[in-house]
């Protein structure tokens, strides 16, 4: 077993399944960001849980963190393989005719995104990281705001014009990254022909209906925040 | 020397049972010091390859090619004929041998076709069990279709890729044994001499083609697998590499040459456009179930069509001569390659060919299209149906039937062959003759064997559709792994074959001295331009129909040619070194003996058999008028040539034919 | 027609090459593009220079030798043909047609626009076979029913001509689709079945051994391949992997 994830194929099939995984946190994460923009409260108790359950935070949260950084660095290692592959480039390549440009460039959309994390983890990741573990306070509640403080601070988050732009690019780039990232994830894990059609359809759903949810909540609180 | 063709005795249908319980056997033991050398890697030496391995013996396979997939076996479309009887409509070893010793038109030797029919059942079984996905009916059992000249359906086939699929199971057979290190595979290799010791073949000398260099392999026996001659004709159904030279290197050290003359011209390809052609394209002979061909009745219309002042669809049914259909009324269209040859050679020497080469008569799938179409409509139940209607439906079933040829015809022509005819000519297909061998298939040198194409026996004068696949695959998979044995039997105390004797330098000296003659020649023409005219003078004198007079001059030509070519041949760049110019001229300065040869024999057979017509032997009188007349009493033999220095000094060799089994009739379609 | 070819002369495997500019005149739109390339060849010769090497074989889209880079795509612009089968008349007059070899690190070029591609045949080596005996003394070919389905779909999967187009087209240069084909090819008839997890475990093993990249499912292979081969048995082959696992 330990030879099949060395193989070209195992590791395509890991690409695959840390795609699964992020996937599914991605439409976890989306869910709980729509709560925010229907009721502030329910966001507060869910963001509280989440952030105080110990399963989620020592078990879950690991499991992200080695997901997101494997995906990136086996991302990184298959392209510096491939290109290495190629040998001497093509003095002219015509990409155009037989791919679409989002399934040749993943590398590029993969780097927006790897660059949105980290601003995503400056705004929201290292603070609560801070506030729990070095200051040590799992109250969730933060002086002067009332109840949990987790509505509060990401409104104040989209306040900022600049920030809700570089949200809004991060996500046409993830949308572009999953447009071919779906169904390539199932084609690696060698999902049979007639599945193909109904697999497209849904991962086209899925890959724009996620990204511009997550575009609508941040331009719903910029426009709706209450400070 | 007089020819032993070592048919054993007995009857026919117990020779080669006999013969294998007879013969002498190599231990398993001892097999393992004993090399074989396959020259050749298609149908026939791909197979002989990995059976050889497989029996214990050490292989080395070469090709010319960068892999032994490519050999040109690859090109074949229609299928392969086995006697199996699946469909339950008659078939059975004797009507196959039947029907191939008369389609070969009473030239070819009968044990051997016999014994060629005996096993073509198991190449379907062997070819199976190696995952050779052949066609298969809905109840998941194998599919046939049926074949002209034949009157049963015994023909396998994978859609229109048949020679592909059995070459790949071929090449998987040799994959399995060169991964266990039984074949060594020169890729890219090309045999220039074969090395005699004590009268037996014992080695070749090789080019590598990568790097020029020059190699001495030594073997205790020598296969040779290297395909027909047909790019004699410079323009040929064959792949341009296709060539003669490892035949015509053994034949000129003491191989002899059998039937030269034999020639399959197709009568289904798709005709020349300019005089850059460089190959032709073969369109299946299925296409003549349904096309009907034919050319325009009156002159008016030919210069018309040629002209783009007409099409051919202008022209009403009273307009157009299905010159098949009237001077064939019995078989029509589908008349045996040769006779619907010749007819549309005729009709375009009389001037009525239809593209600007004037060499081009049409297929026409109209009817076929109209005749499927109502068909469909009255199974679908469509009342009264348009035109249009019937059109689209036959048009799909016609689709389905032959739409890779169609969709190849377009990508060539850039017509639409749905709507509207094809245009087609004849094109040289196939060599029936080549060098002589014995019913162990080995040649006039001992230890020296010839297999598939290259070698004479099979087809007679004349080759039925879906048997070359069967030859191939019989000799290499079931025929020479035993009879080698036999001659092998003897070498087992011979020990390793050194390569650093005489025999070995001076065969390397002469390829040495041929190769720094192209080197530092500096002539004038390309070698193109001598295989161009050489080609021409061949289609010309000795085509579709010969005459006397014509292939006399064809001799004194080529010979002319010949000398210029060794005078004034350009050769550009080193011979230490990829140079495909070389490989070409060392090919075309065989092929300007050989086409000599050639002509040679079809002068002496002065009859008209199978793919060889002469006009000075024609019917005079009767239903049969003007048709081939074939002479039994006097060219009843196989035609060996021994070399003798010039191909016109070619000493002939008799092997008088036998037929125990059938009676010789003259063939009739009308 | 009046072009300017681009080609790539390269004098062996260990040169540096480059592009160099021909020009050639009077050409027919019938002609094929190998055509094309025999009067270039003609005019070089006759020129006293040396003529482009490059591969080619049947001439009728099926032995899978020829092999270039036709204007940023592996056998040119045309879809479902190779090389030898391309047109001139996909091509204007004036054009400037760019002629490269199929790049790959598992392709070394040998000269010209020829190309060493017998990586392929040692992963065929690896695996590529049924282990049965040419002896002919097997069941009888009917003894086991495969449903047409399964046939057909095998078929397709053999219809691969070894060209190595998905290699050249591939931006990853990955062998997936010719490998996947043939995988394919055995898994799907029972006779292949047998030694199925061998099969694909060995030639995989060795596809990456020989250096080609990693499938990123961009679909190019699928769309250059002159025969049409399906990206579904690329996906056939993961799941064969993973089978073989357990």
């Amino acid at each position: 077993m330990s030879g099949f994830f060395k193989s070209s194929i195992g590791r395509k099939v890991a690409m695959a399944l840390s795609a699964f995984f992020l996937m599914i946190f991605l439409l976890q994460h989306f869910a709980i960001n729509l709560l925010s923009v229907f009721s502030g409260d329910i966001f507060n108790e869910v963001s509280h849980f989440m952030g105080t359950n110990w399963l989620i935070q020592f078990v879950m949260q690991p499991v992200l963190i080695f997901g997101v950084v494997f995906h990136f660095i086996m991302g990184f290692i298959l392209e510096i393989k491939n290109k290495k592959a190629k040998g001497v480039a093509y003095a002219k390549n015509n990409g155009a005719a037989n791919s679409t440009w989002v399934s040749r460039n993943m590398i590029y959309s993969g780097l927006v995104i790897l660059a949105f994390i980290l601003l995503h983890f400056i705004d929201f990741w290292f603070p609560e990281i801070n506030t729990k573990y070095i200051q040590g306070d799992w109250s969730g509640v933060h002086e002067g705001v009332e109840g949990y403080r987790y509505f509060h601070e990401l409104q104040e988050k989209f306040v900022n014009p600049a920030r809700v732009a570089a949200y809004i690019v991060a996500f046409v780039f993830l949308a572009l990254h999953l447009l071919h990232g779906f169904t390539s994830a199932f084609q690696s894990m060698g999902a049979t022909a007639g599945r193909k059609k109904t697999l497209q359809n849904i991962g086209k759903a899925y890959s724009i209906i996620i990204p511009a949810g997550f575009i609508i909540i941040a331009l719903y609180h910029h426009f709706n925040h209450i400070h | 020397m007089a020819l032993d063709s070592k048919v054993p005795k007995g009857p026919l249908k117990d020779k080669w049972t006999d013969y294998k319980n007879h013969i002498n056997l190599v231990n398993p033991a001892n097999k393992r010091h004993i090399d074989v050398i396959v020259v050749g890697t298609g149908l026939a030496g791909g197979s002989a390859a990995a059976t050889l391995a497989e029996l214990g013996y050490n292989v080395k396979a070469f090709c010319y090619q960068d892999s032994p997939r490519r050999a040109h076996s690859i090109a074949a479309q229609g299928g392969i004929n086995a006697a199996k009887n699946y469909q339950g409509d008659g078939d059975s070893t004797y009507r196959l041998f039947y029907d191939t010793v008369k389609g070969g038109d009473y030239r070819s030797r009968e044990a051997n076709v016999y014994r060629l029919a005996e096993v073509s059942a198991n190449i379907i079984d062997q070819c199976v069990a190696q995952g050779v996905p052949f066609a298969r009916d809905y109840g998941g059992l194998l599919d046939n279709r049926s074949f002209g000249g034949v009157l049963v359906s015994r023909t396998f086939y994978a859609k229109g890729q048949t020679g592909q699929q059995l070459l790949l199971g071929a090449y998987s057979a040799m994959n399995r044994q060169i991964a266990r290190g039984k074949i060594t595979m020169y890729n890219r290799h090309e045999m220039l001499d074969v090395v005699k010791i004590d009268g037996k073949a014992r080695g070749i000398i090789a080019r590598n083609l990568v790097t020029g260099e020059i190699e001495r392999h030594s073997a205790h026996a020598v296969v040779i697998a290297s395909g027909g001659y047909g790019n004699v004709y410079f323009l040929s159904t064959n792949a341009m590499g296709s060539n003669a030279t490892a035949a015509w290197k053994i034949h000129k050290k003491g191989a002899y040459f059998a039937n030269p003359c034999y020639t399959q011209i197709h009568p289904t390809c798709i005709p020349r456009s300019g005089d850059y052609q460089s190959k032709l394209t073969l369109m299946s002979e299925s296409l003549r179930n349904d096309g009907r061909i034919w050319v325009p009745k009156n002159m008016e219309d030919v210069l018309a069509i040629r002209e783009g002042r007409k099409k051919p669809t202008d022209l009403s049914e009273d307009e157009r001569d299905y010159y098949l259909e009237r001077r064939y009324p019995a078989f029509g269209n589908l008349v045996p390659r040769d006779v619907a040859s010749r007819a549309a050679k005729e009709r375009c020497d009389a001037g009525y060919g239809v593209n600007s080469t004037g060499e081009a008569v049409y297929l026409d799938f109209a009817s076929a299209i109209e005749r499927y179409g109502k068909e469909q409509a009255k199974i679908q139940n469509i009342e009264n149906p348009s035109a249009q209607k019937i059109y689209d439906l036959g048009k799909s079933v016609v689709e389905a039937k032959y739409g890779n040829l169609f969709q190849m015809y377009e990508k060539i022509v850039d017509e639409d062959p749905y709507k509207t005819p094809m245009m087609i000519y004849p094109a040289t297909h196939y060599t029936m003759g080549g060098i002589w061998v014995d019913y162990n298939l080995m040649t006039t040198v001992d230890g020296l064997y010839c297999i598939g194409e290259a070698n004479f026996s099979d087809h007679g004068a004349n080759r039925l559709g879906a048997s070359a696949l069967m030859q191939g695959l019989a000799d290499g998979y079931f025929v020479l792994p035993y009879t080698i044995g036999d001659y092998l039997a003897n070498d087992i105390r011979t020990g390793k074959i050194p390569t650093d004797t005489p025999e070995f330098d001076e065969a390397e000296k002469s390829v040495k001295d041929m190769i720094d003659f192209f080197i530092n020649n500096k002539g004038q023409h390309s070698v193109d331009y001598y295989h161009k005219k050489l080609g021409k003078i061949m289609w010309d004198k000795c085509g579709m129909s010969r005459n006397e007079q014509g292939l006399k001059e064809a001799m004194a030509e080529i010979k002319a040619l010949r000398e210029d070519f060794w005078k004034n041949v350009k050769v550009p760049g080193n011979a230490n070194e990829m140079n495909p110019e070389l490989e070409k001229a060392a090919r075309v300065a065989d092929f300007l003996e050989l086409g000599e040869l050639f002509a040679k024999d079809a002068l002496n057979r002065n009859e008209s058999c199978g793919g060889h017509f002469r006009e000075e032997s024609v019917e005079l009188d009767g239903e049969q008028k003007g048709e081939a007349k074939r002479n039994d009493k006097e060219y009843a033999y196989v035609a060996a040539w021994e070399y003798k220095g010039e191909p016109a000094d070619a000493v002939l060799h008799k092997e008088e034919l036998e037929f125990k089994d059938i009676e010789l009739k003259q063939r009739s379609y009308k | 027609m009046n072009l300017t070819l681009k080609i790539w002369r390269q004098k062996d495997s260990n040169a540096k090459g480059q592009m160099v500019d021909y020009k050639v005149t009077d050409i027919s739109e019938h002609m094929s593009f190998l055509e094309m390339m025999d009067v270039l060849n003609e005019q070089l010769i006759n020129a006293g220079e040396e003529p482009v090497a490059f591969d080619h074989d049947c001439r009728e889209g099926i032995c899978g030798m020829c092999s270039m880079y036709i204007n940023g795509e592996a056998h040119g612009p045309d879809r479902g043909v190779t090389t030898c089968q391309l047109h001139m008349r996909m091509f204007k007059d004036g054009d400037t047609i760019t002629i490269e070899p199929f790049r790959a690190a598992a392709f070394p070029v040998i000269k010209d626009l020829v190309v060493d591609r017998t990586a392929f045949d040692r992963i065929q080596h690896a695996g590529g076979y049924i282990s049965v005996n040419t002896s002919g003394n097997t069941q009888d070919a009917n003894a086991i029913p495969i449903s047409k389905h399964a046939a057909d779909e095998a078929m397709d999967a053999a219809t691969c001509i070894g060209c190595g187009a998905c290699v050249a087209t591939c931006k990853n240069s990955s062998a997936m689709l010719f490998v996947g084909a043939k995988v394919s090819q055995y898994a799907l008839l029972p006779q292949g079945q047998v030694e199925a997890a061998d099969r694909v475990r060995n030639m995989v093993a060795q596809m990456d051994l020989e250096g080609f990249g990693n499938c990123t499912n961009t679909g190019a292979c699928e769309i250059e391949c002159p025969k049409g081969i399906s990206l579904d048995n690329i996906a056939r082959m993961n799941r064969e992997l993973m089978k073989a696992q357990f």
